[in-house]
């Protein structure tokens, strides 16, 4: 058995794949919420901004392919440790009960699951403007104003981005702790890292459909 | 004071087991939990009706022999306290409480509340030991240790091996005892020949017991009676990873040496 073979054979292999596809997952949420805020600047700011990656076949690619191998494997090692812990507990409490675990937590799976659905939606919506009213290639402006004004369809975003935030809050924490990351000093930081970026990027990201929805984008 | 409890009852490990109820209406606030179980039992064995098995051993929080869970929580509600340690005082007049053994797939119930750890004895020989020189005992102060370090590893070495943190864990993983156990090795000078090799071989006997993966819910460390914190849980991962990655490729059962 090489190194690899020890490293994914072990739950604390596959958490360890969790983690960094979960912080190269994280980042992009970062850079792709500061790219959308563009919006408030105008057409001008956002189309250019757009345009500019999409000229870019090596960046638009190279992210593209990294962000595809990232969420396949942290879904492949999710797979294989809920099994695992499936397995683990083949007979359940009578009388279940958490003392400490968070709802965050707890929400993991569910939140995944639910996010999983919304990108699907979110690429076939904003990117390949299939389930678009109003799709014009390239106009990135007019595709998002012209998106986020069907009320139900932002609603949809709005409830996506809480998912977000509850997944991040636990991974974003968790994932220190699953690379070996922790002493009080770590810890400090991260439970308030955590806490900030998962409410900077569900703020941040409602912030566009709730500015359509009231008219201030127009 | 009045106490009913509903209390696993399973014959043997073939049997599918069920819940049984029983009534204990003069129950001493003063009495630990396990005497209020050995006064149902003299009852019950003086009704010709089987006693409730549960292990025990010490009844002073300190062997690991003890524990089962009361209403979801492993060694009941009490912080830090296995449930010889509990007294019926921290309960109220009239409570309800389900007894129910460790549920791991690891952990085999024997009977009634008492289950199989061996799983635990089998990752410790796997690689929870030292290799010295035999012959007269060292001088205690012969390898400097900080302060700091020896605090920790007697942290972790505080581990009585009851298995709270199994059955606490939603996904029933045995990284906190495991982790308690490589660290306290692994922290010490004594432990450093050994300590690629031993957090992969105590690692890989962990997930072939059929324990579960850690998913930092941290249940484990509430309801540790010896309060080992998950901090340890990181320490195992970051010393697994590097083990991992860079530790030797086989196994010591590997030749070596004059044979």
């Amino acid at each position: 058995m090489g190194w690899i073979g020890r490293f994914w054979g072990s739950s604390i292999g596959k958490k360890a794949v969790m983690a960094v596809t979960g912080v190269i997952l994280f980042g992009f949420l970062i850079g792709h919420m500061i790219g959308n805020l563009l919006v408030f600047g105008g057409p001008e700011k956002l189309n250019s901004y757009a345009m500019s990656i999409q000229n870019s076949a090596v960046l638009l690619w190279g992210v593209r392919g990294l962000l595809l191998v990232s969420v396949v494997l942290h879904i492949i090692a999710m797979i294989a440790l809920t099994r695992q812990n499936r397995a683990a507990r083949p007979v359940k409490y009578e009388h279940p009960s958490t003392v400490r675990a968070t709802l965050y937590a707890k929400t993991m799976r569910l939140s995944g699951l639910l996010l999983l659905a919304y990108i699907i939606y979110h690429l076939l919506h904003f990117t390949l403007g299939k389930l678009h009213p109003n799709f014009i290639e390239g106009d990135a402006y007019h595709n998002m104003i012209e998106g986020f004004k069907q009320v139900p369809v932002s609603i949809g975003y709005i409830v996506a981005m809480i998912c977000v935030g509850l997944h991040l809050r636990h991974g974003v924490w968790s994932l220190f702790q699953s690379v070996g990351l922790n002493h009080p000093r770590i810890n400090k930081f991260r439970e308030v890292f955590a806490a900030l970026f998962a409410a900077i990027l569900v703020l941040g990201n409602i912030s566009m459909p709730v500015a359509v929805m009231a008219g201030w984008l127009k | 004071m009045k106490i009913t409890l509903n209390v696993w009852r399973q014959k043997g490990a073939s049997d599918v087991g069920r819940l049984a109820t029983y009534e204990v209406p003069d129950v001493s606030p003063d009495s630990s939990f396990l005497e209020m179980l050995d006064v149902l039992n003299q009852r019950l064995i003086e009704k010709g009706e089987e006693p409730i098995a549960f292990d025990h051993d010490c009844r002073e929080g300190i062997c690991g022999m003890c524990g089962f869970m009361i209403n979801g929580v492993a060694h009941g509600p009490e912080a830090a306290t296995t449930v010889c340690q509990l007294h019926m005082r921290k309960f109220k007049d009239g409570d309800a409480l389900t007894l129910e053994p460790w549920r791991s797939r690891a952990f085999p119930v024997l009977k009634d509340l008492v289950v199989n750890r061996s799983a635990f004895d089998r990752i410790v020989q796997a690689g929870g030991f030292i290799s010295v020189a035999t012959g007269n005992a060292p001088d205690g102060n012969a390898i400097p240790i900080p302060k700091r370090t020896a605090d920790l590893a007697m942290d972790a070495a505080a581990c009585i091996g009851c298995g709270a943190c199994v059955a606490s864990c939603p996904n029933g993983a045995a990284m906190l005892f495991v982790s308690a156990f490589v660290s306290k090795l692994n922290l010490l000078p004594q432990g450093q020949s050994e300590k690629k090799e031993r957090v992969r071989r105590m690692v890989e006997q962990m997930e072939k017991e059929g324990f579960g993966s850690c998913t930092n819910y941290e249940e484990c460390e509430a309801v540790c009676p010896k309060e080992i914190g998950t901090h340890f849980i990181a320490r195992l991962n970051r010393d697994f990873l590097g083990s991992a990655i860079t530790g030797p490729g086989q196994t010591s059962s590997a030749s070596g040496g004059a044979g």
